[in-house]
């Protein structure tokens, strides 16, 4: 039972990377990609780490699985920031406010 | 039916393969930086999948981590050498000047002689066999750790090992030693939400770094990997400026950066003066040695690193905050 629900959160989590993996290729400007990334960093892995912690035997791996998908996700945020960040203050027709 | 994990590794593999050309043919020097390190990262995976947790973890710590962040820094310090620093050109930046052919030429020829080596290598390799795992195995409990890599790395090859890390410092001499005239480009300012990241993610960094390299006796890990995760701190420490290199951390560095050959060095004479051969340690001290080289090494591997990242050695500051 759990192994199925695990693996249903998994897939719901590879959705979110497959979206966000077109909206990178398919948005007009960076902004809309990174919102379109973060979103697949963010929920995918999150949706990803909760079936593979419902698919672990052990409380380490626990732990273990939710250290990765804290910093991941910090990581990702923090990323996101520094890109957009970046862009504004160097790409032209950017407001800079 | 296939088996599914056979279709994922020939498509891994394929990536793999596709990534190297797409980097190596690619114009922008950003993108191709950015191939290498997906590069890289796929390339741990297989390693995962031949099942050499070792090399994956290795070719995951130094060959993506830092080597991808000493590319992205020295296309920071050409793109402002170039005067197209935070500049909107910057962004499809491309290489000043071609590859003159003859070097090209040269690096195709030393790149196929290696590919011809690795090959002939391959095929006169026999088949299928035990290979030296047995060899190993039997070897193991004289070594003084668990961990069959360690003990190949550092009781059985040490030699190997040693000669890596001289190489290493090699490296860094020589960094400091060219880079002594060159202009310093100005470190980006990555702003608060960068800061605080560095510091909520820095203890586990020292952890994780610390955790690999004691983990090393008994399962995948080591001074390497545990060399370049503690690099990692450095380069935070450097980008966040929470830590400003000053002239006078000169000695301080250089005894880092020779602390770890030194001992590696030193514990092979004293072994070898006592009647044995050099890397034979005594079986009651074997492990206590190598955790004691494994651990200094490391040291000296991450700080290199983090020097090698810094650039050229840390000279006077100005008055006016720039450095001289």
């Amino acid at each position: 039972m759990l192994d199925i629900l695990g693996a249903a959160l998994i897939g719901q989590g590879t959705v979110f990377f497959v979206a966000g993996t077109v909206g990178l290729l398919r948005f007009p400007d960076i902004f809309c990609r990174l919102h379109a990334l973060t979103k697949a960093d963010g929920l995918g892995l999150a949706l990803i780490a909760l079936g593979v912690a419902l698919m672990a035997d052990g409380v380490g791996y626990l732990v273990r699985i939710a250290l990765i998908w804290f910093f991941v996700a910090v990581a990702g945020a923090t990323c996101g920031h520094l890109i957009a960040r970046y862009a504004r203050r160097t790409m032209p027709g950017v407001r800079d406010d | 039916m296939t088996d599914p994990i056979l279709i994922f590794d020939l498509l891994l593999a394929a990536a793999v393969v596709a990534l190297a050309v797409a980097s190596l043919s690619v114009r922008d020097l950003f993108v191709a930086i950015v191939l290498f390190i997906t590069f890289g990262l796929l390339s741990a995976l297989a390693w995962v999948r031949l099942a050499a947790p070792d090399v994956a973890l290795a070719e995951a710590a130094i060959g993506t981590g830092v080597t991808g962040a000493l590319l992205l820094k020295t296309l920071h310090h050409l793109r402002y050498v170039t005067g197209t620093l935070n500049r909107p050109e910057a962004f499809s930046v491309t290489p000043a000047a071609p590859v003159p052919a003859p070097v090209l030429w040269a690096n195709a020829a030393f790149c196929g002689l290696i590919t011809l080596g690795l090959a002939v290598a391959f095929l006169g390799a026999p088949r299928s066999g035990p290979g030296f795992d047995a060899l190993v195995a039997e070897a193991l409990p004289q070594s003084g750790v668990e961990h069959p890599v360690t003990a190949v790395l550092l009781s059985f090859r040490a030699y190997d090992t040693l000669m890596e890390v001289v190489v290493l410092l090699a490296a860094v001499i020589g960094v400091w030693q060219i880079e002594r005239g060159l202009s310093d480009a100005p470190a980006p300012v990555l702003g608060e939400v960068f800061q605080g990241f560095a510091r909520l993610t820095l203890p586990a960094i020292v952890v994780v770094g610390t955790y690999l390299l004691w983990k090393g006796a008994e399962a995948p890990g080591g001074a390497f990997q545990g060399g370049a995760v503690l690099a990692a701190v450095g380069l935070l420490l450097l980008l966040s400026r929470l830590y400003v290199p000053q002239p006078s951390h000169r000695g301080v560095a250089r005894w880092a950066f020779v602390l770890g050959t030194g001992v590696f060095a030193g514990v092979a004479l004293l072994v070898a003066g006592g009647g044995r051969v050099a890397f034979e340690y005594p079986p009651e001290h074997a492990k206590t040695l190598i955790l004691l080289i494994e651990g200094l090494v490391t040291i000296s591997i991450a700080v290199t690193l983090a020097a090698l990242f810094h650039g050229r050695e840390p000279v006077a500051l100005r008055t006016d905050g720039g450095r001289g």
